[in-house]
């Protein structure tokens, strides 16, 4: 009464806490970490991809001035390998030590590590390491490697298949068999590099005394890089202390534990003095791990009405020469997604993964799901075209409704909630559908090549279950509001560019009646942070936003009871709004949030049995993932003459359950349709026949830049998730995974009149030129 | 991404560059922007001993006009020539293919003669000055040498200059007529360098073309004269059918690169469809 609502934080674009520190060169990233008596690391690296090494010398790297410490695989036996998360049956895991000791297996591989004085000595010292190699053949094709005349890589195997897998539900036979049409296509996603702003890089102290390590190392996942580590060097883990400082993006790519973090942790014990490493881009191209990388062969049973009867997809998995963190994990992500946002009766994947002469593949951005979606969403267009359908009729056939959920997929998948049709509605009627294609067939009469493409997806978010996980899939949060009033959250989500600063500091403010500002996030130091898992899969706000959530219902019952006693009323009837409790019992009389806290901390009244201070904790366990879902449409012309493709239009309709900050979604799935385009047209990671990479730096490997992409229009819909209190489904990954089949859609749809039903990316301007020249020549 | 030691030295004049280059020799490069040189060291592909730095070099950036001529200082960044109102009048495709080269931050450190002794087969520069049938003004302790462009280019990443020389000028001839031109270029998406860079040059007087330069880059190892191009101009009315059928003729007795962006059939094609144009848009713009 009399009281104004304070206004509500979540569902507001609110602009990120964090940025002015970032636009302003304020942050600290782990290069900005300068300790006294700090020594440099340096690594020599493979400049081959499969070698024998004979003997390594290291006398005129030692004698030159500045080197501290030459250390080879010979030295570094003691440190453990380099961890696998993931188990496959039967997959065959060669030991990933953290230097090469016997064999190189790719250009990049870390052969020796110089520590020096300065950075300037240690690379030139580099230069003067002499390896004597054995050059072995390569095998770099993912294909060609299950082949067993192919040269083994790693030979105590007799083979480079490192595992064989069949998932999927229902029986596909049977599902050909009833079809009236079945199409087979080869589709491929190439290997991409995540190219993380800020690339990988180590900080390492070790104090004697204490024996205590400290590492300042750019990872998503502190807590699980700590265990590992602490296992690799064999010291206790509470004696190994981790820290995050501002991590420039990771893309996935820094989720994972990499063996130059053990190494500097280990030369630090053996100098005695802090040692750094900053990797260069030329190593982050080698040396830190790429994305999908699948030979794929999709085949699609359908019935004349559109109705899809089977799906099956045999696919070679691209692991690169060692397994990473979660290499052999990823494929079946693929295999969970086939389904897509269809109801498809049956559905089979048959793996091969195979190692190559090349570096570990593991989560890129997606990881495994948007491999997934562009195989259905390329094969739901394949069978538009060979019915004569238009792609969003058969994408509405093959639809589950919105009172189906949840839905059961053949993946063995329980959708959480959806709304597919009104998706693609909102984003057709942004399109003007109808309109558009009929622009496109007077576009045609004119000679001119315009394309629309289309791709309704679904993603597996919020990773999600702790069964379904390698290594916990739930979040921890705890939140304490100190004497002052303030609000300190502590997440083991550590985040490195989603923005959670902002979005758990709104979720606090609405649940305590306070300002955003009023809130610290606190995140990525092992030592200040109860443990955690980290931020991959679109989970940070999904699982680690609803454990701050549960933590500050926890806090808000106890400040509550606190409350009660205050103001001398039975518990029972307290209420809270607006950061004040009050009670029908005491109407003239209310305190705050902030005097209850201040209350909780003097602690010379509490309530019997109530311990003093103000804080909470939550281990917030989600009962299933989140699967948000959204419609894509591009729309291209190409200019006949040179090939190239000029997006005019781009639609974006996501779907994310409830959003906790639009501005922040918007960034998410911008940021992820660039990329999509990025792998749709522009993004692979080459290796030659010999092994050698040839896009090793960014004058050869093509990012995506604003000039070179189209404006997007976005908009969403809003079904929330029953799967947590917030309603929230996760959109980091969103974007990766919807446009890509969108764009490589336009693209074909525009070339359909040459017959064009599929065209492998990155869709280059010569391979459209190509394409027209051949199917124009002799035609009027 | 650390280069190799050396030792860097910075010149107080011409004269001094010219006798320091002199006394180191082919232990030295000259530093201009060093957009070029700085990466090619950092990835420890060049390891000069020594850098001698022209940029405190006062009167090596300028742009006027004197004897006829345009007169551009060696050391004039790229961004200095793209915003140069004399430009913009006098001879406005400097400014326009300066807008097509790296990004803002390259612009604003890299330097227009830097460009042009690096002779980076797929650089921007080149086609342009082929294009305006450039001199280039090489300083010894001879004097001055007065290189042409077509002469100036020998092969990949190698010029016409001679050890001890040091390039300080670039000189434009002032166009007669009415003048028309135009650059245009297809970006690699990753370098941002030519794949193909048309630089084109049309005088014309009564409806009939005078003179045509036509500058090619990334096309061949070395930027060229189109001269075939040339030719089939000079002296024809230009209309879309003379400019189509001069085009075609774009990449004509020249060895085509070939690269994982675009194989040599590609760039031959890029090359005839981007010289037409740059040819029609020079041509109208000369008729305005």
């Amino acid at each position: 009464m009399g009281l104004t609502m304070a206004e509500k934080t979540v569902g507001k674009p609110i602009k990120r806490t964090e940025d002015p520190r970032l636009i302003q060169g304020l942050a600290h990233y782990v290069d900005d970490i300068r300790l006294p008596d700090m020594l440099h690391a340096a690594f020599l690296r493979s400049i081959h991809a499969h070698a024998r090494i004979k003997k390594i010398d290291v006398t005129a790297a030692l004698k030159l001035p500045g080197v501290v410490a030459v250390y080879t695989g010979k030295d570094t036996q003691k440190i453990g390998a380099v961890p696998c998360g993931a188990a496959i049956p039967d997959m065959k895991t060669p030991e990933h030590k953290v230097l090469a000791t016997n064999k190189v297996y790719f250009v990049g591989h870390p052969v020796a590590v110089v520590v020096a004085e300065t950075k300037f000595a240690a690379r030139d010292a580099v230069d003067l390491i002499d390896v004597d190699y054995e050059v072995l053949p390569v095998v770099t094709d993912e294909e060609k490697a299950a082949d067993p005349k192919s040269p083994v890589i790693h030979e105590q195997f007799g083979t480079n298949i490192a595992y064989k897998l069949t998932a999927g539900e229902g029986d596909v036979d049977a599902g050909m068999k009833a079809a009236d049409k079945i199409i087979k296509q080869k589709i491929l996603n190439k290997r991409l590099a995540p190219i993380a702003m800020e690339p990988r890089g180590v900080v390492a102290r070790y104090f004697p005394g204490e024996q205590e390590l400290t590492l300042w190392t750019s990872t998503q996942i502190p807590h699980l890089c700590r265990t590992s580590v602490a296992v690799m060097l064999g010291m206790p883990e509470n004696k190994l202390r981790l820290i995050t400082p501002e991590v420039g993006g990771g893309f996935g790519s820094k989720l994972n534990v990499y063996a130059e973090e053990a190494i500097l942790g280990w030369a630090a014990m053996q100098a005695g003095r802090p040692v750094k490493w900053i990797e260069g881009r030329r190593e982050n191209l080698q040396a830190t791990i790429h994305g999908r990388g699948q030979v794929g062969y999709v085949e699609i049973g359908c019935k004349n009405d559109g109705t899809i009867t089977a799906l099956r997809y045999n696919v070679f998995a691209d692991m690169g020469s060692y397994f990473q963190l979660l290499t052999p994990a990823i494929p079946t992500l693929t295999g969970l997604m086939l389904s897509g946002c269809y109801k498809i009766p049956a559905i089979q994947m048959n793996v091969v993964a195979t190692f190559t002469n090349k570096m570990s593949t593991d989560a890129y951005r997606g990881a495994g799901r948007p491999e997934a979606t562009y195989v259905i969403e390329r094969a739901a267009d394949l069978v538009a075209a060979e019915l004569g359908k238009d792609p969003v009729e058969v994408r509405r056939k093959n639809f589950p409704q919105p009172n189906e959920f949840p839905f059961k997929t053949a993946t063995g998948l329980f959708y959480d909630s959806g709304n597919y049709q009104g998706a693609l509605d909102k984003a057709l009627k942004m399109a003007d559908y109808t309109k558009l294609r009929e622009e496109q067939k007077k576009a045609r009469k004119e000679g001119r090549l315009m394309g629309i493409g289309i791709s309704t997806y679904v993603e597996i978010c919020a990773l999600g279950p702790s069964s379904a996980m390698p290594a916990g899939g739930w979040e921890s949060a705890t939140v304490r509001i100190e004497p002052t009033g303030k609000v300190t959250i502590l997440t083991g989500a550590s985040p490195h560019g989603q923005g959670e600063e902002t979005s758990f500091a709104q979720i606090a403010a609405d649940e305590l009646g306070v300002s955003v500002n009023d809130s610290t996030v606190i995140h990525g130091d092992t030592a200040v942070v109860q443990y955690g898992i980290g931020t991959f899969g679109s989970r940070g706000l999904a699982v680690g936003g609803v454990a701050v959530y549960m933590a500050l219902q926890k806090l808000k019952t106890k400040a509550g009871k606190l409350a009660a006693h205050m103001l001398g009323v039975d518990a029972g009837t307290v209420k809270f709004a607006d950061g004040k409790f009050t009670s029908p019992a005491a109407l003239s009389k209310q305190v705050t949030i902030q005097e209850v806290a201040l209350s909780a901390h003097l602690a010379k009244s509490l309530p019997e049995d109530m311990e003093p201070g103000l804080s909470a904790s939550s281990f917030y366990e989600p009962k299933n993932f989140t699967f948000p879902f959204g419609t894509h449409i591009a729309v291209v012309e190409i200019d006949r003459e040179t090939g190239d493709l000029h997006f005019d239009r781009y639609i974006a309709v996501d779907d994310c359950g409830k959003q906790i900050n639009p501005m922040l979604v918007h960034g998410q799935v911008h940021g992820g349709i660039c990329q999509s385009f990025g792998q749709a047209l522009f993004e692979e990671v080459v290796y030659d026949e010999n092994g050698q990479l040839v896009t090793g730096t960014l004058m050869d490997y093509a990012l995506p830049k604003a000039a070179m992409l189209p404006h997007f229009q976005l908009d969403s819909t809003e079904t929330p998730s029953p799967v947590n209190p917030l309603g929230a489904k996760g959109v980091g990954e969103a974007g990766t995974i919807g446009a890509t089949p969108a764009i490589v859609s336009a693209v074909v749809d525009a070339l359909s009149p040459f017959g064009i039903r599929h065209i492998d990316m990155p869709i280059k301007p010569e391979t459209v030129w190509q394409i027209i020249r051949k199917n124009s020549a002799g035609a009027a | 991404m650390i280069p190799a030691s050396f030792d860097y030295i910075a010149a107080k004049s011409l004269d001094d560059a010219i006798s320091l280059l002199g006394k180191h020799k082919d232990d030295a490069k000259i530093l201009a922007g060093g957009h070029s040189l700085l990466p090619a060291m950092k990835l420890r592909l060049m390891q000069p001993k020594v850098l001698i730095d022209l940029s405190r070099i006062k009167d090596l950036s300028y742009i006027k006009e004197e004897g006829g001529q345009i007169r551009i200082g060696a050391m004039t960044t790229h961004f200095q020539v793209e915003t140069s109102d004399l430009l913009r009048r006098a001879c406005p495709l400097l400014p326009e293919t300066a807008s097509h080269l790296g990004d803002m931050q390259v612009r604003n450190k890299g330097t227009i003669g830097g460009s042009l002794v690096h002779s980076d087969p797929a650089a921007d520069w080149p086609a342009a000055i082929l294009a305006l049938d450039a001199e280039l003004i090489a300083k010894s302790t001879k004097g001055d040498r007065v290189i042409k462009a077509s002469d100036f280019f020998v092969e990949m990443l190698t010029t016409a200059l001679e050890p001890g020389e040091v390039l300080r000028e670039i000189r434009i001839p002032a166009g007669r007529g009415k003048v028309g031109q135009a650059y245009m270029k297809v970006r690699h998406p990753a370098s941002g360098f030519a794949v193909v860079g048309v630089a084109v040059s049309l005088s014309v007087d009564g409806g009939k073309c005078q003179s045509a330069g036509i500058g090619i880059t990334g096309v061949s190892p070395k930027a060229y004269r189109a001269t075939k191009v040339e030719s089939a101009l000079k002296g024809n009315a230009l209309d879309a059918k003379t400019l189509g059928a001069a085009a075609a003729h774009a990449a004509d007795g020249v060895d085509v690169n070939s690269d994982l962006y675009a194989s040599a059939d590609y760039r031959k094609q890029l090359a005839a469809v981007y010289t037409r144009r740059a040819l029609e848009t020079a041509a109208s713009r000369a008729g305005k």
